[in-house]
């Protein structure tokens, strides 16, 4: 049962497509997010994240299964729901036909908004987001990063409880995503919940409180970044490119001291490994002529998910 | 705040945003709604009968006469084309646009009701710019005679929401890269086949296109102004337009919203 600080409960949701070829974009996920908090749904294209992200945000309905958005349900009440979540989808939405100041403005009037408080609340967010001097710019005129800024202020205009991101750094360049972070994290100083969802892991790390990992539809674990990097149970990986799997190599390098755990991949084997003391002459001694190429690296969210899944975020 | 309350200030959003932005493109709505009907009355109405061309009916009544319903009704139609598929098949297809309006408070067919709506709007504006304009233009008397205000209402009304589920139906069905191929298979043969340049009853020396016409919304929205403008001219029976008029705005209304939920909704 949802508690009060559950702002999102999922639970048993399953989306099925159908056409020639039915997809199980979402097999029965159950999630929770609490009021307050930054939750990330990470995983790799076709996961099942924006359609998990469009079922909660009442554009896609559910096969099986319910979501509550703040107690709301999002078949049964979809325009209530509303009210209380703002998007940010993966592209750009914003009225064409409007400027930046008519699009905030239009959003509040769609929630209800008077039209002198509607134009107070246009102007305010203008202020807040650093986008007084484009408030009469048309959409065509911004760049990707000022649009996607001036997406999350409309989003937030007319006071949600809860923010939707899906993919919001996809296509930004550095700066306008290290600029994103921070006004993420502004909203979230404010008490705003917010759900992302990302394939860039780095981003699930430095920003989320917690964070699901997402593949082929199901939820494979869901927990803060720091508790499922620790998971993995060692504090490095060393990635031998070999060309090919060898299990006997594995064998052999599993019993040198030092190595945690062990797995093979196509191209060569994955190490797990607390320190590198000493360890990296032996393993090269032991791999020989094999040995192609050989990459150490911190463990990271992208390790779980190899750990989990045997291949890469990317892939 | 009640949920109807909720419903209605989201609706009035929504028109507000619609009417602010023809507002700001009036010109070009005007131009869009003046030049056919413009062009089309002076070479027909005024340039003919100067030329010693002018057509005339066997009852004496002018061309003019003839199409001056047919063509505030075209100005009425083309709204709900111009106005509503249009833009919405871009919104909808190409920029996805539409999705924040889509997320308003409101049940999402209240939406697409909201664009008949609208259309609707334009669509009375169309006909009373482009009434004045094909009444003082042709050289040779035009005979406007309104029997019945009620009946002209009704039929302006009703057929400026059948061009808006029209539009709507058209918007939401038509993909953007296919928008000019609409224009030929769709809109040139509603137009030539709308009983606009001619009355239907006109046609009983082709029976099977007289038939064939009948599935023609613009042919009613003609034979409807014919009623109540030039009731003299040869008209369909007022019950029949009407009849007609209702069932294009109940069935292109419910496919037009059928067919925007489930280009919005997955």
């Amino acid at each position: 049962m949802p508690t009060r600080e559950d702002i999102v409960s999922i639970r048993g949701l399953t989306k099925r497509y159908a056409g020639k070829v039915p997809v199980e974009a979402v097999r029965n996920i159950d999630l929770t997010v609490k009021r307050g908090e930054l939750f990330g749904l990470l995983g790799p294209n076709g996961a099942g994240k924006s359609t998990t992200i469009s079922v909660c945000t009442t554009r896609t309905l559910p096969t099986s299964g319910t979501v509550q958005i703040a107690g709301l349900d999002v078949v049964a009440t979809p325009a209530q729901a509303r009210k209380q979540m703002g998007v940010v989808p993966q592209y750009n939405t914003l009225d064409r036909q409007c400027t930046v100041w008519e699009n905030l403005y239009f959003h509040c009037r769609y929630f209800g908004y008077t039209s002198a408080a509607a134009a107070k609340r246009a102007n305010e967010l203008l202020e807040m987001f650093r986008l007084t001097e484009r408030g009469k710019s048309f959409v065509r005129e911004l760049s990707g990063g000022l649009a996607q800024r001036v997406q999350i202020a409309r989003a937030i205009a007319h006071q949600p409880e809860i923010l939707f991101l899906d993919e919001p750094s996809a296509g930004l360049d550095p700066q306008s995503r290290l600029a994103l972070w921070d006004s993420i994290r502004q909203l979230l100083s404010q008490g705003i919940t917010i759900v992302l969802t990302t394939h860039y892991m780095e981003e699930a790390d430095e920003l989320c409180n917690r964070v699901a990992i997402i593949d082929h539809g199901k939820i494979l674990v869901c927990d803060t970044p720091q508790n499922l990097k620790s998971s993995v149970g060692a504090q490095k990986v060393i990635n031998l490119h070999l060309g090919s799997s060898d299990p006997q190599l594995q064998q052999t390098l599993n019993q040198l001291p030092g190595v945690k755990s062990s797995e093979t991949n196509k191209d060569g084997i994955r190490i797990f490994v607390d320190n590198l003391d000493g360890l990296l002459p032996r393993i090269i001694e032991v791999t020989g002529p094999k040995l192609k190429d050989i990459s150490v690296t911190e463990t990271t969210l992208e390790t779980v998910f190899i750990k989990l899944t045997g291949r890469d975020l990317r892939e | 705040m009640s949920d109807s309350m909720l419903y209605a200030r989201a609706f009035w959003g929504l028109m507000v945003r619609d009417i602010s932005v023809l507002r700001r493109e009036f010109v070009a709505f005007m131009i869009r709604t003046v030049m056919n009907p413009l062009m089309f009355v002076f070479v027909f109405t005024y340039l003919f009968p100067k030329m010693g061309q002018d057509f005339q009916n066997a009852r004496g009544i002018s061309f003019g006469t003839l199409i001056l319903p047919g063509l505030v009704a075209v100005a009425i139609f083309v709204q709900g084309i111009m106005g509503v598929a249009l833009p919405l098949s871009f919104e909808i297809g190409s920029t996805r646009e539409i999705e924040d309006r889509v997320m308003s408070p409101l049940p999402v067919s209240l939406v697409a009701i909201e664009k008949i709506i609208f259309s609707a709007l334009q669509s009375v504006v169309a006909a009373l710019v482009v009434f004045p304009m094909i009444y003082f233009i042709p050289a040779t008397p035009v005979h406007v005679h309104v029997n019945s205000w009620p009946v002209l209402i009704g039929n302006v009304l009703l057929a400026s929401l059948a061009s808006g589920a029209v539009g709507l139906t058209i918007g939401t069905i038509v993909k953007p890269q296919h928008i000019a191929l609409m224009f030929g298979v769709v809109v040139v043969p509603i137009t030539f086949f709308g009983c606009v340049y001619y009355p239907w009853a006109a046609l009983h020396s082709v029976r099977w296109l007289q038939i064939a016409v009948l599935l023609n919304p613009l042919v009613y929205m003609s034979e409807g102004l014919r009623i109540a403008l030039t009731p003299e001219t040869p008209h369909m029976p007022i019950w029949a337009t009407l009849v007609a008029l209702l069932l294009c705005v109940g069935l292109l209304g419910y496919t037009g919203v059928r067919g925007f939920l489930n280009r919005v909704l997955s």
